[in-house]
């Protein structure tokens, strides 16, 4: 178990490293010069080459990388903003906050959204799919899976606003979605934020409706289930102790794929209710061809992704005694 | 037996078991063949038997050169095979043809019978005469299936005629050997007696050599002229039919053969050896006679030293026995319980 | 090899019925395709202490049967016909709570491959476990310490260690004895042993067939042993069922079928075997053509398409007319050949082969 976790550690950072020096490189494809955005309207040469060099960008790519990755583990000194400590992110181009900072203030916001929306997407979709199960062919299993079909085709930036519309303005069943740190008043913090919630896991959960479906279907087809029968187990127990474990062992591992698309969504649903989080910082570094920004935003995304997977992969093993860690 | 037409020389097939922390490396392998001498002369059918893991589909599949030995050589009408590429092998492919054990997922389910059947000739670019369509419509008769089934799909079929089907294909090519694994254990018990019936028809008819491959003792008997005995990747006894199935010396051979339930409640009691616990690992093999874990007669020697296939002094000519401690070459009516959990 | 007799044995001091009785069972599956008439018409007794082998191929019926005597079918796409009797609780007309006292309890059973018959997901020690805890009320600590016992009871050495591994770390002999400790715990009155050994080795195989032997003569359970393979009941078995397409098509004393064997399929089946000692130079005798379709089952006996003498027992009778077991007790089979041109059919053909 350690020496996976041990070696599933060292490939996230190998895969870490890969995806910034992706970013780095692509961000430089672009024929946009941030050193000309700050420059301002009307440039010096002189002006520009101070620029250039106080923002570290007159070295070659290869050594601006390094001071980069290096900056992350050991702090750099910067010509125009000074002393940035460990780990160093670098300097936002557009609003010169330290990108780290701006990252920590703005990481609670996503995290609570996607944590709170994987809840809602597995509670609800895992329980909608075991009912339909349950039922099999009986009208509450149709429902489940016509309901299903409905909610896969819908679109947060459609849904956000109906539903705000109507559940905010009209009916003023809940308060408007804003964020309000969990330290502050846990209250709040899941009132306000169960609109985006519900809105960002409709379509999630209807795929995992219908997967628990399909799944527990097939496994109560299976041999085992069916000596859990002839052992006199109820059909209860044979249903939520024996086919439940091997449903879930699909259902834990695509998540952990979608758990990415989940991020992504998470900006967009950010963007549909003005919420302060990573999805807006990312969206305003490429506007604003905000290269450490938009490094510091990709990294710390992606870090999230890697690491939430080797945490489903830790699951799987607890759910399933065959997969050994080893 | 006549001109030798595939020679199996201290054949050897090693899978890697990889593992370790950080990098992947080779932590072990398992033993599938190790080290086993075979030959099957023209028109020849030689049978091979033993319970699962001691290597004999591996086996097959090398000497069909569908695998690549580890060490060892495969020689094919005194030419070494063991490392040819695809394109080397090619006009050899057409002279050995395997038929394989399930039926089912052996066919292509999207492709008609005809196709199927027509496969091998198109890949190894061969025109009969009077056509493709005629000769596997030939074929077809000669498997015993309707002609005019040349355009149906293989799950219009039942099980026997799947495998006839596939034996069909072996055939289209004029196959001078087949291999055949386990070709009859998918198969109802009076199926399997048709296939049977049609592939020893075939060996006389067209003098194909076989390689039959399989766990039944006495479809083997039924069908082989030789027979050799594998337990975990190696041969212990090969001999002629009757050597081995009336004058067996190995002590797994008497096991095998006491196991076997036939239906018969005559008064006469037959031998009775009930070996005891699983066969182990092939990854980490017993040391010496690998049989001496599951042995009754094992002694210090057999953990030390690997016995030799030799000729025996009591054995026929061409019967070779791996074994320190032989049988007698003749035992009957003992009663031997070795399972200390039924003793 | 002991010869018991079909019927109720006179002077024990049982009951007036056999312990199971099966009385015109009929079982139809409502597929797409149409109804599968699986089993059809089949009645059979079974004493307490003996062996019952049903032989059959694969659609005879043979696994339905017994997954209608547990109860173990889809509700909604089964129709079951008939009666089972054990002893004097009728299982067709039993509510769900009956069976499901009954099932692990008194009827157990034990499945082809035990890979995955058993739960990848607990162990063994929890799989046998339960059982127990669930029919006998007993707890966790007394649970576990019966499944210790019954791993030892059925050759499993150190099974206090053993108890705690999951069914992947089991040898494939291993997880089949683990399965039959599985069925044994609550000391069942009748096992159900559909196809034990056919996923194992041949010396394994014997392994299990022997505990089977061992276990039934110190406990006394009833087994039906179910099985493609005429050797398995000829060792095993003390009266066996040949069945064809959902009917029986003859039972008896093993002795009497093996020896004797009266219907034409069974002829069939002993002939297509090779045997360790027969002669090679003649080819076997299989069953010509392939089982029918349990969809559009044949008419009249459902095995004249591939009998060779149809038309022996009359021009149409064969064809038209479901024959049934005669005679009603002791060695009968379903054919309207009179005995003495079987035994004449028979002759002929052993010289034949001979």
């Amino acid at each position: 178990m350690t020496s996976y976790l041990v070696r599933r550690v060292a490939g996230a950072l190998v895969i870490l490293m890969i995806i910034s020096a992706i970013t780095f490189y692509l961000f430089y494809a672009v024929p946009r010069d941030p050193a000309r955005a700050f420059c301002g309207k009307i440039c010096q040469p002189e002006t520009l080459a101070l620029i250039r060099h106080n923002l570290g960008m007159d070295e070659p790519l290869f050594v601006q990388y390094w001071h980069w990755l290096a900056g992350i583990f050991t702090g750099r000194e910067f010509v125009q903003f000074g002393e940035c400590p460990a780990p160093c992110l670098g300097y936002s181009f557009a609003t010169q906050e330290p990108v780290f900072g701006a990252i920590v203030d703005r990481f609670p916001v996503t995290l609570s959204l996607t944590l709170g929306a994987s809840v809602v997407i597995l509670a609800f979709g895992i329980m909608t799919g075991m009912i339909a199960a349950w039922k099999v062919g009986q009208p509450l299993d149709k429902i489940a899976s016509a309901s299903s079909v409905v909610g896969a085709s819908l679109q947060i930036y459609f849904v956000g606003p109906l539903l705000a519309f109507y559940l905010v303005d009209t009916l003023q069943l809940i308060p408007r979605p804003s964020y309000v740190p969990i330290t502050e008043n846990p209250l709040d913090w899941f009132t306000h934020l169960l609109l985006p919630w519900v809105v960002l896991s409709i379509i999630f959960t209807a795929n995992y409706t219908r997967m628990t479906r399909s799944q527990m279907v097939e496994q109560l087809a299976e041999d085992y289930v069916r000596t859990a029968r002839a052992k006199g187990m109820s059909s209860r127990s044979v249903f939520f102790r024996f086919a439940w474990r091997g449903a879930m062992i699909p259902i834990v591992t695509i998540f952990g794929v979608d758990l990415a698309t989940l991020l992504g969504g998470a900006i967009i649903t950010e963007q549909t209710f003005s919420l302060h989080g990573i999805g807006e910082l990312a969206v305003r570094a490429v506007q604003n061809t905000d290269l450490p920004m938009l490094l510091g935003v990709t990294i710390v995304g992606a870090a999230a992704i890697v690491l939430l997977n080797i945490l489903v992969d830790v699951l799987y093993a607890f759910i399933d005694p065959r997969v050994r860690l080893s | 037996m006549n001109e030798t037409l595939l020679e199996l020389k201290e054949l050897v097939k090693h899978f890697p078991v990889r593992g370790g922390a950080l990098i992947k490396r080779q932590v072990g392998a398992v033993h599938a063949v190790d080290g086993i001498d075979l030959t099957v002369g023209a028109g020849e059918t030689v049978g091979l038997v033993g319970e699962s893991g001691c290597g004999k589909s591996t086996t097959g599949r090398l000497a069909a050169r569908l695998l690549e030995p580890t060490t060892g050589k495969v020689l094919y009408q005194g030419q070494d095979i063991s490392h040819n590429s695809r394109r080397q092998l090619k006009p050899i492919r057409s002279e050995i043809q395997m038929i394989f054990q399930d039926p089912y997922s052996s066919l292509n389910p999207r492709h008609t019978v005809g196709t199927i059947i027509r496969g091998p000739m198109e890949v190894n670019d061969i025109n009969p005469p009077g056509g493709r369509k005629k000769r596997v419509q030939e074929l077809l008769e000669i498997v015993g299936l309707n002609p005019e089934h040349y355009n149906r799909f293989p799950h219009e079929f039942s099980g026997g005629q799947r495998q006839r089907i596939g034996i069909a294909r072996a055939l289209a090519l004029d196959p001078k050997l087949i291999i055949a694994d386990e070709p009859v254990s998918a198969l109802d018990v009076s199926i399997q007696a048709q296939v049977v019936n049609l592939l020893q028809e075939l060996q006389r008819d067209l003098g194909i050599a076989f390689l039959f491959i399989a766990h039944d003792l006495a479809i083997v008997r039924h069908f082989s002229q030789r027979v050799a005995v594998m337990y975990l990747g190696k041969i212990v006894e090969v001999g002629d039919r009757e050597s081995i199935y009336e004058r067996p010396r190995h002590p797994y051979t008497h096991a095998l053969l006491s196991a076997v339930p036939e239906p018969d409640v005559s008064s006469e009691p037959r031998e009775r050896i009930r070996l005891a616990g699983d066969v182990p690992s092939p990854i980490n093999p017993p040391s010496g006679c690998r049989f001496r874990t599951r042995c009754w007669k094992a002694q210090d020697k057999c953990a030390t030293e690997v016995p030799p296939l030799v000729r025996l002094s009591g054995n026929r000519e061409g019967h070779l026995t791996a074994c320190h401690f032989p049988e007698a070459p003749t035992t009957q009516g003992e009663d031997v319980v070795l399972d200390p959990a039924l003793a | 090899m002991t010869t018991v007799s079909w019927s109720s044995e006179p002077g024990t001091s049982r009951g007036p019925g056999p312990f199971l009785s099966v009385r015109d069972l009929s079982v139809e599956f409502s597929t797409e395709d149409g109804i599968v008439h699986a089993v059809d018409n089949l009645s059979f007794d079974l004493e307490k202490g003996t062996t019952l082998g049903i032989v059959g191929e694969s659609g005879s019926g043979k696994s339905v049967t017994n997954l209608a005597i547990l109860g173990l079918h889809d509700p909604a796409h089964t129709k079951i016909g008939g009666e089972i009797w054990l002893e004097d609780q009728e299982l067709i007309s039993a509510d769900r709570t009956t069976m499901e006292k009954l099932r692990g309890n008194r009827v157990a059973m034990i499945f082809q491959d035990p890979l995955t018959a058993l739960s990848p997901f607990h162990t063994i020690g929890r799989q046998i476990g339960e059982v127990y805890r669930k029919h006998k009320g007993a707890s966790k600590k007394e649970a576990r310490d019966r499944a210790v016992e019954m791993l030892r009871r059925v050759g499993i050495p150190q099974p206090e260690t053993r108890v705690d591994h999951y069914p992947h770390e089991f040898s494939g002999g291993m997880r089949q004895r683990a399965m039959i400790a599985m069925a044994l715990v609550c000391d069942p009155d009748l096992l159900i042993a559909d196809e034990p050994t056919t996923a194992l080795d041949v010396t394994v195989q014997a392994q299990i067939l022997d505990l089977l032997k061992e276990l039934q003569q110190q406990f006394g359970t009833a087994i039906i042993l179910i099985t493609h393979d005429l050797g398995v009941v000829a060792g095993t078995a003390d009266n066996v069922m040949v069945m064809y397409a959902g009917r029986a098509a003859e039972r008896g004393t093993v002795r009497e079928v093996l020896r004797e064997p009266r219907h034409p399929y069974t002829w069939g089946l002993l002939s297509s075997m090779p045997r360790l000692n027969s002669s090679v130079d003649v080819p076997l005798m299989p069953v010509r053509g392939t089982p029918p379709s349990l969809l559009n089952p044949p008419s009249g006996c459902p095995f004249h398409p591939r009998c060779d003498y149809p038309k022996l027992a009359g021009p149409e009778l064969c064809f038209n007319q479901r024959p049934s077991i005669s005679p009603e007790t002791g060695h009968g089979d379903a054919c309207y050949l009179t005995l003495e041109q079987k035994r004449e059919l028979r002759t002929a053909k052993t010289e034949d082969h001979a």
